[in-house]
């Protein structure tokens, strides 16, 4: 299956036109069944096709009511265990349960700048019309990370 | 109102259209708008642009799920040439070194700008400890030390790392120059020049809406091709391929009947990965130092070693070609010592012994995020089965065939390189249609052979191991060259050689096919009249997966196995033209599915052609089950005519920019 979600928590995100999960999954997998005529639960998210399904997590990471984990790949995995993970502005707290009952807890950075804070040119130059032809972006060096090589290794040149 | 039966057709006229929204794409739109603005400032021409991605920037392409590592970083005491020999050695020898070289010696601009925007880059202090990326140590570009998981790799904390670096993306375009999903399936060209492109067009997949796109430029960089052969796991773990399940082949084969030469598209890659969660190896071996043996704990690379010596010069450098890897590793499996095992109980134990229990805490934490950042599905096996590395070794297996240009593949497009490092301008072999471009320089940087087709990451065949950092590059290059096309074509005006009505109902054609005959039968998926995309799906898989060596052959096929092939390719392909969409999810996959047909009948045409095994592990031609240096050591390319429906093969000379035989020790014998 892979992703599922509880019918407990998911709200439909609360009416609007589309859910959180619709809205990131790549592989266009959750649908949200307006009536309950496709699930039987109306105004709630379901996985339409599980066995696309990548176990990418985006869908578990974004819903705001935590509604969605992961069984996974029946055809693979012994039930039991599960991997959750609770994804804040800053870092990402994971839960692991084994089948056996072992539980380990993690918690990773995800980002050092605050969500939405990017400036993308921010204290960048202009590019320079004169320099569109050869090698260099817009801000050639100003990363320090142009690496112009040693020119004895070009042996055509 | 527009409903199912009657789509809304919206045309729109861009100058520069971008295709995808993964890494490449979000280099493109970070470095383009920098020079539309330039252009506007020095000559007025004020370049209209879009992206259109068939999912949502945020976690759309490859790096949707994030990734643990920067696979490509140069880093100050290595040199672009040393990358491009690197590049090489591991594609047996046929990749363009001005395309890998030029790759290196820019990647590291956009990695440092990753890192500006808040992606965590983990550092080593000075008495050689790790820290995570979090813990405001200097940055790369001042000087940090990176913590290295091989000569090329860098560790991060990347959960977030697309989401980072589509925000930085989506800011400098803009959000009205985004189209969120809507899924581009076919290109026209323009009608007074059938070499020149002209437009896009797809459908959304949230309303009944077909968008026909005219445009002077597109870069089409939408990824490399999952799920062609069959998978190992067939049910629900179908969804878990290796490279994401969602990048279908749209990227070639939409090239190819745009007329674009494809090269390499004989080569795949078949990842060696922890057993059905494709977990990455990669700081299993280089990070934590673990070993890979057979069911009785020989390590094969050791025990096989001799088998390097049948591929020469490939097989000698310190390093050997990710296909030897999987050769040696074969040999095991297929003469019954089997599983393959990754000894992580051994490399986790050895570890210990020198670490105080701080570290070793922090090391049990690396070992799971490196499966948390970017394979969650593996996690979920190890909670399944009860397995704690540092207790309980895991399988290791080969896993289905793969095509793509970014990771350890070349596949994809023939494009144009820098003119700057002594590439060739002309071509040395007969045989190369007239119409094509001689050398590998034509005026722009990543563009095809199709005036104004540009291409990036996965597109970009014959280089490989950009991976997630050099596809960002690799974007931002072909951005800036498509604006100088612009700006050279601006009174150029293209007029797409067919009619929106005609594009429309192409589009449209499996809803036809489902609405003109569901109810011939009482059940919805068994119809004569009509095949699903998944049934087509499974069809393509088998024939690819029994003949054009999948894992059913160990990867072995022949030229009487690769004409059965081609007969079946055949018929599915005229059978897709009765593939049926209920609904525009459907017609998603229905699309996806088209490409996917092509994207396979290429791979076997070329591997048809090449008279040789170039990739063994990868793939055998038990025919010409050998390494032909003499005949083969060259790029075979192809061009695909939409009219006829068929493929032409030709060769292209190889030549080598940068020495390789550093590479190599001296000659085993």
């Amino acid at each position: 299956m892979p992703t599922y979600v509880r019918t407990d928590k998911c709200d439909g995100c609360k009416g609007q036109d589309k859910t959180a999960c619709m809205y990131i999954c790549p592989h266009d997998l959750m649908k949200l069944d307006k009536d309950g005529s496709e699930t039987g639960h109306a105004m709630r998210a379901f996985n339409q096709e599980p066995e696309q399904c990548w176990e990418c997590y985006s869908c578990v990471k974004i819903c705001p009511q935590q509604a969605i984990e992961a069984r996974h790949y029946a055809d693979i995995v012994p039930l039991g265990g599960q991997v959750q993970p609770l994804r804040g502005s800053d870092s990402i707290m994971w839960t692991i349960k084994f089948r056996n009952g072992t539980l380990k807890r993690f918690k990773f950075p995800i980002r050092t700048t605050p969500e939405g804070s990017i400036d993308p040119y921010g204290g960048k130059p202009q590019a320079d019309m004169a320099k569109i032809t050869g090698p260099g972006f817009f801000n050639h060096m100003e990363m320090n990370g142009y690496r112009a090589g040693n020119p004895a290794e070009l042996i055509r040149k | 109102m527009a409903d199912f039966a009657n789509p809304e057709v919206v045309q729109e006229e861009v100058d520069i259209l971008l295709i995808g929204g993964g890494m490449a794409c979000c280099g493109a739109a970070y470095e383009i708008m920098r020079w539309a603005e330039a252009a506007k400032i020095s000559s007025g021409v004020d370049l209209k642009i879009k992206l259109v991605d068939k999912a949502a920037m945020d976690r759309s392409g490859a790096v949707a799920q994030g990734l643990s590592a920067i696979n490509t970083y140069i880093g100050t005491e290595q040199d672009p040439a040393d990358y491009a020999r690197m590049v090489s050695n591991d594609l047996m020898g046929i990749t363009r070194d001005d395309l890998a070289y030029d790759l290196g010696r820019h990647v590291d601009e956009s990695v440092h700008l990753f890192e500006e925007w808040g992606l965590p880059i983990w550092k080593t202090d000075e008495n050689g400890e790790r820290h995570d990326g979090a813990q405001g140590m200097t940055l790369l570009k001042d000087g940090g030390k990176p913590v290295r998981s091989g000569k090329w790799q860098i560790m991060i904390n990347g959960e977030s790392y697309k989401w980072i670096v589509a925000e930085a993306a989506k800011k400098a375009l803009g959000l009205d120059r985004i189209q969120e999903r809507v899924f581009i399936v076919h290109l026209m060209n323009d009608k007074n020049d059938k070499g020149r492109i002209a437009g896009a067009a797809g459908f959304s997949t949230r309303d009944n809406t077909i968008y026909i796109y005219k445009a002077k430029a597109i870069l089409l960089a939408a990824g490399g091709c999952v799920n062609i052969f069959r998978p190992r796991s067939v049910g629900e773990g179908t969804g878990r391929a290796w490279y994401p399940v969602w990048n279908s082949g749209s990227t070639y084969s939409m090239a190819a009947e745009a007329g674009a030469e494809l090269t390499m598209m004989e080569n795949r890659f078949v990842p060696a990965r922890f057993k059905d969660g494709y977990g990455p190896v990669g700081a299993w071996f280089l990070l934590f130092k673990a070993q890979a043996t057979n069911a009785f704990g020989e390590v094969y690379m050791v025990k096989n070693k001799e088998l390097l010596n049948d591929y020469p010069p490939y097989g000698q450098a310190a390093v050997p070609a990710s296909c030897l890897r999987n050769h040696l590793m074969l040999k095991e499996m297929q003469e019954g010592r089997g599983p393959i095992w990754m000894d992580t109980v051994t490399a986790l134990a050895k570890m210990r012994e020198t670490l105080s229990p701080r570290e070793v805490k922090h090391l049990e934490a690396e070992a799971w995020e490196d499966f948390l950042d970017m394979c969650v599905g593996q996690c979920g096996i190890w909670v399944g089965e009860n397995i704690e590395p540092e207790k309980k070794n895991s399988e290791l297996m080969p896993t289905e065939p793969y095509l793509l240009g970014s990771h350890s593949g070349c596949c994809g497009i023939w494009t144009s390189g820098p003119d700057d490092l002594g590439a060739p301008t002309d071509e040395a072999l007969p045989g190369v249609p007239e119409h094509l471009p001689r050398g590998w320089n034509w005026g722009y940087r990543g563009m095809t052979t199709v005036k104004g087709l540009f291409t990036a990451g996965d597109g970009v065949g014959a280089s490989g191991h950009k991976f997630s950092s050099g596809s960002h590059a690799e974007g931002r290059l072909a951005a800036k060259a498509m604006v100088k096309y612009c700006l050279d074509n601006k009174d150029l005006k293209v007029e797409i050689d067919e009619s929106p009505e005609q594009i429309a109902e192409a589009i449209w054609k499996p809803v036809r096919n489902y609405l003109e005959f569901k109810d011939y039968t009482t059940a919805i998926d068994v119809n004569p009249n009509y095949i699903t995309p998944k049934m087509l799906q499974f069809r393509l898989q088998k024939i690819m997966d029994e003949y054009v060596a999948g894992v059913a052959t160990y990867y072995k096929t022949n030229s009487v196995m690769l004409e059965v092939a081609e007969q079946k390719l055949e018929m599915l392909k005229e059978d897709a033209q009765k593939m049926r969409a209920k609904d525009l999810h459907e017609l998603l996959r229905a699309w996806e599915n088209y490409h996917r047909i092509l994207t396979a009948e290429a791979h076997m045409k070329h591997i048809q052609f090449r008279q040789e095994s170039r990739y063994p592990g990868f793939y055998y031609r038990m025919d010409k089950n050998f390494v032909d240096e003499e005949n083969w050591h060259c790029f075979v390319n192809s061009i695909y005519d939409k009219t006829t429906k068929k493929w032409t093969c030709f060769k292209r000379a190889h030549v080598d920019l940068v020495d390789k035989s550093k590479l190599f020790k001296a000659a085993a014998h």
